[in-house]
């Protein structure tokens, strides 16, 4: 009997779950607000889904009913990726060690 | 491209965003960790051009909308106060909740283009996974909106609260669950327009019973709620990178929900059933006997910080509100040029986000080695010299260990009282949110310095020279 490949998604799905649970358990409390802006960059991947929806149309209709919600998508999921790696990085940049020479 | 070469490629995208939350295990990790993060998300949308290859005129729109996108998020990213992190984050996860709507919008439309079979036709498991990804987008959508209005100070924090309220978010809940049935068995284009209406409304209601001050569990509530609809629509595209990143978003933020409600001693149900705040403002009026503190000026406060050996620091949000964060590194390095050891306590619910008040020392240049959490520095204070509570208060106050009728008893509070003295800089004898009074005013080992905290610390350093 052959199984659905729905079962190998929900096993990435379930496994990738344990390891956010234990990933996140090990991220510093004083990065927990990087953490959630590079989160919310990272799930801006659903860029993936709205570049396929933009694309689905054909070449005459450029700006179909389902099409346009892939633009709409695009513009909201780049907002997100690149505010979100861009503040990261701005937040990251200012953690720095105390100065030894003190 | 082959769909097996994509799919490995989409799984070592994944890979990479897990790197690149590992990364944030410490500050020296952490700026590798983004660039991981940066790597998988260029190979995530490289890979989806190269196996659409549909590189006709529309690929040069979706080019130009990605511009558009990308500037606008590189310039607020670059403009964005670091007090403002708790809006900025709130707003971006109403993004992530309305694409995730539109994708399963289009997806829905359009099934074709997505392999998931015909208008009125289309396969049952995918149209599951697209209702479960439409609906928690867009609870994610109007819930975020809601909390951007109630940071940005737009919307009152109060509370919102109606009778019945409890009874129809039940009954709307109920309706989300028989709507998915029927859509499944009708495949009917309204009822999936009605579904996402639906949803948008009981985001929107779910979120406005919270009080302001429980926003960091509500953001972190809804990173986590931003990750399960991605993984929703990971599942209807098939896409290993996007059901790898909402699990891990997805965990994310419910473990962030969970340090939060642990730190305000609150289970998770009684911050979403709301409405806190409001129920227990009369505790506050029973103590309300007028009782003798012991007041002083920044003279006094310098006096006693010279004389230390060392000093703990217990910043709050009030600190970032008086924008006192400058002020204080300056007091404390005149401080550490006479000797004076110091370092910073840290309450996990001192900011308006998770790790909020870390990111506001850093960006006034104070060394992440010197900032502590709550149980690392807690021993510390039976020893320290001098406390320096700035903007914190009900985190501070001995009553959560003593007594079992206040509302906040058994939150986790620093053992400032145990300080050989205190120094407590307030506007007022005002009570902290909880509405409750603090017995940490009335010590006698306690000086209250009665202040704008920016101003206070500047004549403090100026005392110290």
């Amino acid at each position: 009997m052959e199984i659905d490949p729905f079962i190998f998604r929900l096993s990435i799905f379930i496994l990738s779950i344990f390891v956010g649970y234990y990933v996140v358990w090990s991220v510093t409390p004083s990065l927990h607000t990087p953490l959630m802006s590079v989160t919310n960059a990272i799930s801006s991947v659903i860029i993936v889904g709205a570049i396929i929806a933009a694309l689905s149309s054909n070449e005459v209709v450029i700006f179909s009913s389902s099409s346009v919600y892939g633009f709409l998508a695009i513009v909201l999921a780049a907002v997100n990726i690149f505010g979100g790696f861009l503040v990261t990085h701005r937040m990251l940049a200012m953690y720095k060690k105390k100065k030894k020479d003190k | 491209m082959s769909a097996n070469l994509s799919a490995i490629l989409y799984l070592i995208s994944g890979v990479l965003f897990i790197l690149a939350l590992r990364g944030l295990s410490s500050p020296e990790t952490s700026r590798q960790g983004n660039l991981f993060g940066i790597i998988g998300m260029v190979i995530a949308v490289t890979v989806t051009f190269l196996s659409v290859g549909n590189f006709t005129s529309g690929f040069i729109y979706v080019l130009i909308f990605l511009a558009i996108g990308g500037s606008i998020g590189a310039f607020i990213a670059y403009k964005i106060p670091m007090t403002a992190m708790p809006e900025l984050v709130a707003g971006f996860h109403s993004l992530v909740g309305l694409a995730a709507v539109f994708v399963a919008i289009s997806a829905f439309v359009n099934p074709e283009a997505f392999g998931l079979g015909i208008p009125g036709n289309i396969k049952l498991a995918s149209l599951i996974e697209m209702a479960i990804g439409a609906t928690v987008g867009a609870i994610t959508f109007s819930g975020s909106v809601i909390a951007f209005l109630k940071l940005q100070g737009i919307m009152s924090g109060a509370p919102i609260t109606f009778k019945g309220q409890h009874i129809l978010n039940a009954l709307i809940l109920i309706s989300i669950i028989i709507l998915t049935v029927y859509l499944c068995s009708t495949q009917s284009s309204n009822l999936f327009w009605i579904l996402i209406a639906v949803s948008f409304l009981i985001g929107f209601l779910i979120i406005i019973p919270i009080g302001g001050a429980d926003m960091p569990v509500v953001i972190s509530m809804l990173n986590s709620y931003s990750g399960w609809a991605a993984a929703g629509i990971g599942f209807t595209l098939e896409n290993t990178a996007l059901i790898i990143t909402g699990a891990l978003v997805g965990s994310s933020g419910a473990i962030l929900s969970y340090i939060m409600c642990k730190g305000m001693n609150r289970s998770f149900f009684n911050v979403i059933l709301g409405g806190f705040g409001a129920t227990e403002q009369s505790a506050g009026d029973k103590n309300k006997e007028q009782r003798p503190v012991k007041s002083g000026n920044a003279d006094d406060a310098a006096f006693l910080m010279k004389n230390a050996s060392s000093v703990i620091i217990v910043p709050g949000y009030g600190m970032a509100v008086a924008q006192a964060q400058h002020a204080l590194r300056e007091m404390v390095d005149t401080l550490k040029k006479n000797d004076i050891k110091v370092s910073y306590a840290i309450h996990p619910v001192a900011g308006r986000m998770p790790g909020h008040m870390n990111v506001l020392l850093a960006e006034a240049n104070v060394p992440y080695d010197e900032v502590f959490e709550l149980e690392e520095i807690n021993s510390d204070f039976a020893n320290a010299d001098v406390a320096f509570v700035i903007g914190a208060n009900d985190v501070t106050n001995p009553v959560a260990k003593t007594d079992p009728q206040s509302p906040i008893y058994g939150m986790p509070v620093l053992d400032v009282e145990k300080c050989k003295s205190v120094l407590f800089v307030k506007r007022s004898l005002s009570p902290g949110y909880a509405g409750i009074d603090n017995d940490l005013f009335y010590k006698d080992n306690t000086l209250m310095l009665f202040a704008d905290a920016k101003k206070m610390t500047e004549e403090i350093t100026k005392n110290l020279d």
